[in-house]
């Protein structure tokens, strides 16, 4: 496992300009009657790759997904894999597999069926795919569900199957259509983990569509946040996370409190920030966002230090009131209402065990962040 | 259950059985009947069980009954299962409308106007009235309901399961007959049953287009029971109806079974 996270961190072609890519979409469009599901897209992923494509349901990432397999046509632009333009390919000449949303398990057919059916249409040799499928029924680990129905399994194990047929051939991609969404968390937890090794172990590059931004997080080398059919930004977790590319991006990935105003320059990369009701947020991360400008400061809730009294030496504390606090086990969550009726979210992990805490609600409280803590938002 | 047994609850089901199944437990008592009259009960006897099978007539009838069954059930199960998924597949041509309209006007039809026009087209092109025509007629008469059957399991069907094999790689018509058509067998299978049942029992359009030498069992009573109501034709509605009874039962039995196995399945997957 140590040696496999380190390739992991090692593991980055995007910022390699030699890099050869792997999945290209280039400008491709998809329309459905007067409905634009994909809006002139392009999109570049490299081999090995884990990549996830967010968003929110209707955003057109499942369309995307389905254009790679081969179930829909781009009406303008291409798509190249591995170099070769897949256009007029149907899905059964495709070097891509497709984990269904639904799974779509053959309900007609045993276990050991449903994975053997893929290497069965390639003519390949019966002593070969008893050999495959048993590899991948281990792999999986349902060798004693082989004779079983797919009604005769429970969530989990359906999912299990799904991931055994469709990694059966060893397509050279593998798309995965929203894989998790079907489980409970607790096991859509440990198979996020699961998959992870298995896409590792097997050198394969994987697709996935999700709606789950915990999920893409946890999973992919890099992300594709998709809105309307077009891509908002694509990124590291890391990245997308500690330095959205919009306001967008910052509202959509975890929680964000957000302020607006006029930007003013500082010296050595520094800028400050009119909010409005005397609120002036001075910040050290202004990228390229332009003197005068109106933009956005975005900060993280876990990056907002909540505390009775006004920490000394403290480059930006704005006082307001403890409007609501939510106790989670593992971290508190405070809502703070500014003096201007902005309610500014901050949470404090717990980290001892009995905690003494002196703010309760309705009490006057400073809400306070490092230069270095948010980011400055020109789109 | 805690529904009361009041005595107007159970006056209704009497009623309402009687009025349903009276005359058909008539028509079995009275083919057990040992009298030759009709309605006159003379002792128990199965002599009349005996001389049907004995009676040329009715046998030949029966016998060309079962053939035009199977022949024409079979193929408006083909030609009604193609509609179905014309119907279920291709939303948007033109005509849709228009063909789905036409595929299910035959329901309502009433039969004399199909069985007439029947014989007028059969007529107009010169085709003898015999086995061919009331064969070709049963099709046109029950390929609509076998459409109606195929198409309501149609509708649930999962086309991510054809997208599934297809991106294994199998092509469409090798996905069609390994996907496709198993899952959706039991919903042939039952619009072959339906078909077979209404061509069995079909009067009106048999006697429209059928000829000499292709007289349906249907036909055989009818005439007969002009000329007098036998105890020996009480004989052979008894047995058609046995025959229907076992079918539908043994097709429930079968289903139920079929679904408490599945129960106990998944119940068995959910414990691990």
């Amino acid at each position: 496992m140590k040696s496999l996270g380190s390739i992991r961190r090692d593991f980055a072609p995007w910022n390699d300009p030699n890099a050869k890519p792997y999945i290209q979409f280039e400008n491709v469009t998809k329309r459905f009657g007067d409905f634009t599901a994909v809006n002139n897209l392009s999109l570049t992923i490299f081999e090995r790759e884990f990549f996830a494509l967010l968003g929110a349901s209707g955003c057109g990432k499942s369309t995307l997904l389905r254009m790679l397999a081969g179930f829909e046509e781009p009406t303008a632009g291409r798509i190249l894999l591995d170099g070769q333009d897949l256009r007029g390919i149907p899905p059964y000449r495709r070097p891509v597999n497709m984990m269904f949303q639904s799974y779509a398990l053959f309900p007609h057919m045993t276990v050991e069926n449903n994975i053997a059916f893929g290497l069965k249409q390639d003519g390949m040799a019966k002593p070969e795919i008893a050999a495959r499928v048993g590899e991948m029924l281990k792999l999986v680990k349902l060798e004693q569900f082989a004779k079983r129905k797919p009604h005769q399994l429970s969530g989990g194990q359906r999912q299990r199957v799904a991931l055994a047929r469709s990694v059966a051939k060893r397509p050279k991609v593998l798309l995965l259509d929203e894989p998790l969404g079907a489980l409970d968390k607790k096991l859509r937890e440990e198979t996020q983990f699961e998959l992870m090794d298995l896409q590792q172990n097997l050198g394969l590059t994987f697709v996935v569509v999700t709606h789950d931004q915990e999920e893409a997080m946890t999973m992919a080398d890099r992300i594709a946040i998709i809105d309307k059919g077009e891509v908002m930004q694509v990124a590291t977790p890391a990245e997308v996370y500690e330095a959205p590319g919009s306001r967008f991006v910052a509202g959509f990935v975890g929680n964000v409190n957000m302020f607006e105003g006029k930007i003013a320059r500082g010296e050595a990369g520094t800028a400050s920030i009119d909010a409005g009701n005397g609120i002036t947020i001075r910040t050290e991360n202004a990228g390229d966002a332009a003197a005068g400008a109106t933009v956005a400061f975005a900060i993280r809730p876990e990056k907002i230090k909540v505390s009775s009294t006004k920490p000394a030496g403290a480059v930006n504390a704005i006082e307001g009131e403890v409007y609501d606090i939510a106790y989670l086990g593992d971290m508190t969550v405070y809502h703070v209402r500014l003096d201007d009726g902005q309610v500014v979210r901050a949470s404090t992990m717990n980290a001892a065990r009995i905690t003494e805490d002196p703010l309760t609600w309705n009490d006057r409280a400073w809400v306070s962040f490092r230069p270095d803590a948010g980011v400055v938002l020109t789109r | 259950m805690n529904a009361t047994w009041s005595r107007f609850n159970i006056t209704s089901i009497v009623l309402g059985f009687a009025f349903l199944y009276l005359p058909i437990v008539l028509l079995i008592v009275f083919s057990f009947n040992e009298s030759k009259l009709v309605t006159v009960w003379g002792g128990f006897s199965t002599k009349w069980y005996v001389s049907l099978f004995h009676n040329q007539g009715l046998m030949d009838a029966a016998w060309v009954t079962a053939r035009v069954g199977v022949i024409s059930a079979t193929v408006a199960t083909v030609l009604g299962t193609l509609a179905a998924l014309t119907l279920t597949r291709y939303t948007r041509f033109r005509g849709r409308m228009l063909f789905s309209g036409m595929v299910f006007a035959p329901l309502v039809m009433p039969e004399v106007i199909t069985g007439l026009s029947l014989l007028l087209l059969f007529v107009a092109v010169g085709l003898d009235r015999g086995f061919l025509t009331v064969t070709l007629a049963h099709i046109t008469l029950t390929m609509c309901f076998v459409a109606v059957v195929v198409q309501s399991r149609l509708v649930t069907f999962d086309r991510s399961l054809e997208e599934a094999a297809m991106d294994l790689g199998a092509p469409p018509v090798r996905t069609f007959f390994q996907i496709t058509l198993p899952v959706i067998m039991p919903a042939i299978v039952s619009g072959w049953m339906l078909a077979f049942t209404l061509s069995l029992d079909d009067l009106v359009i048999a006697s429209f287009t059928s000829g000499p030498g292709a007289t349906t069992l249907p036909m055989k009573i009818y005439s007969q029971v002009r000329l007098g109501v036998t105890p020996e034709i009480n004989a052979a509605c008894t047995i058609l109806i046995a025959v229907v009874a076992v079918g539908v039962i043994a097709a429930s039995v079968v289903n139920k079974r079929r679904e408490v196995q599945r129960q106990l399945d998944e119940q068995a997957a959910q414990r691990g």
